[in-house]
């Protein structure tokens, strides 16, 4: 006879092994097929490559800590997060960092989020905006990159709080809240806009830091680009929506100026993690920094996100 | 009671001795009075002072205003200034309120701090005595403000 404990048991431990299958099934890195695409072939731009390589800001995490180079590309910052401990690795083309890597594997970390040995990477690497690149831009990404000193070391493994040190869970994560939608424009959108939007969203990765997030870590819609807590320690990241209590009152040509000089319009320098990223968005072209500025300009206001 | 000049006299001195401070509290509790005492407002209003020096001497810089010896040379004169009443202004207690983006690292590294406003202050005033025309005063001011991006982004936190 089997009585209600017995039954209970093995209700329990059946649930048990579902849930361990069921974690593993959905955890799977092929799960989602973001990025695995094939890479256009053609003629790799390299003139195109180094300009997303400034607009998408990798030298601000990956360069070598102290060098004053953004080109030596060793990794080993350490970024201190609510998580833990996040070590930024080798992006050069190095044994220790992306040397061997094919442009399919490359488009896959940047749009997928999984490295060539088919596991998760955290989201403090923002792939969730690069997804919204195009795999012609990210093969000359990758072209641009391999041309780069090779720098070797290894940087230390990610120090992180449990659960979070689980790599295999960022699969739910990515189930819940990695869209991989390529940016299309609306049909009829203002070309210099459209540009704007794609640098914005897709390598500027601007809503990274400047939105606030739920209690899971991702991007509060509601609240996208209104300015939210620093994901890497003190302070508040300001809103840039064109809201009074963002950029509102800000021309185009102010906002230009800020990219291109870190001069804020009462003539602030920009200071902060925004330094880093000054130093990127100088280099681009006049004519994308004007995009940037169309596209911040053109985003629904929001007040800024309360501190708490 | 009688009305004799005297006393009319001593009253009105009595009722304008006692209306003074009334009166006179707008003078005396004006921000740039208070600021004496209180250094967060008072580095504040320095750096302030600094941006609006910056604004004048880039738009010379980039030929949106006439360039001025005078005014260029002020632009230098103002950065010195700062670089010399700034390290002095972040006691100990003032490391928040009052809207303040020090950060705590400042009080860390004092040391590391203070020899950035001594390198701006040495570029001021080298660009201060090397400014001579629009070309060695666009030389000289962007080596000086290189030192503000340097500090700000080591020792400011965005709030």
């Amino acid at each position: 006879m089997i009585d209600a404990l017995q039954k209970a048991a093995v209700v329990a431990a059946t649930l048990a092994v579902l849930a361990v299958f069921g974690f593993f099934l959905l955890t799977d890195p092929d799960l989602d097929g973001t990025g695995l695409e094939r890479p256009p072939g053609g003629e790799v731009d390299l003139a195109n490559g180094e300009t997303l390589f400034w607009a998408g800001g990798c030298a601000s995490c990956h360069a070598t800590p102290g060098r004053e180079d953004p080109l030596h590309l060793g990794g080993g910052l350490a970024l201190e997060t609510d998580y833990g401990t996040f070590n930024v690795p080798n992006l050069s083309p190095s044994r220790d960092g992306i040397f061997g890597w094919t442009t399919a594997q490359f488009v896959r970390a940047m749009r997928g989020g999984v490295s060539p040995d088919g596991e998760h990477y955290y989201p403090s690497f923002p792939y969730t905006s690069y997804a919204r690149m195009t795999a012609a831009d990210l093969r000359d990404l990758h072209g641009f990159l391999m041309t780069l000193e090779p720098v070797d070391g290894v940087a230390p493994s990610h120090d992180l709080a449990f659960p979070y040190n689980i790599r295999r869970g960022i699969g739910l994560w990515k189930l819940a809240f990695l869209d991989g939608e390529p940016f299309a424009a609306p049909e009829g959108m203002d070309p210099l806009l459209a540009r704007g939007a794609y640098l914005v969203e897709g390598p500027g990765h601007c809503a990274e830091c400047h939105s606030p997030r739920n209690a899971l870590g991702a991007i509060r819609d509601d609240a996208r680009f209104a300015g939210g807590p620093n994901p890497e320690g003190r302070g508040f990241i300001p809103n840039i929506t064109p809201h009074e209590t963002g950029i509102g009152g800000w021309s185009r040509t102010e906002i230009v100026e800020l990219l291109a000089s870190g001069f804020t319009p009462e003539f602030d320098v920009i200071g902060g993690s925004m330094a880093k990223v000054v130093d990127n968005t100088a280099r681009l072209s006049g004519e994308d920094r004007e995009a940037m500025a169309a596209y911040l300009l053109s985003l629904p206001p929001r007040p800024q996100t309360p501190r708490d | 009671m009688t009305l004799d000049p005297t006393r009319i006299a001593a009253v009105t001195g009595l009722a304008l001795l006692l209306a003074a401070p009334v009166a006179l509290a707008p003078v005396l509790f004006a921000p740039g009075a208070l600021a004496q005492g209180d250094p967060i407002a008072e580095r504040q209003e320095i750096m302030k002072g600094v941006g609006d020096a910056t604004r004048t001497g880039v738009r010379m810089v980039r030929g949106e205003a006439p360039f001025d010896l005078d005014a260029a040379r002020e632009t230098f004169a103002v950065y010195v200034d700062a670089a010399e009443r700034m390290p002095g202004l972040f006691p100990e207690g003032s490391e928040s309120g009052g809207g303040t983006e020090a950060a705590a690292v400042i009080w860390e590294d004092k040391g590391g701090f203070e020899a950035l406003f001594v390198e701006f202050g040495e570029r001021s005033a080298a660009g201060l005595a090397a400014t001579t025309d629009q070309a060695s005063f666009q030389a000289a001011l962007g080596t000086a403000t290189q030192s503000c991006r340097t500090c700000h982004e080591q020792f400011r936190v965005d709030n």
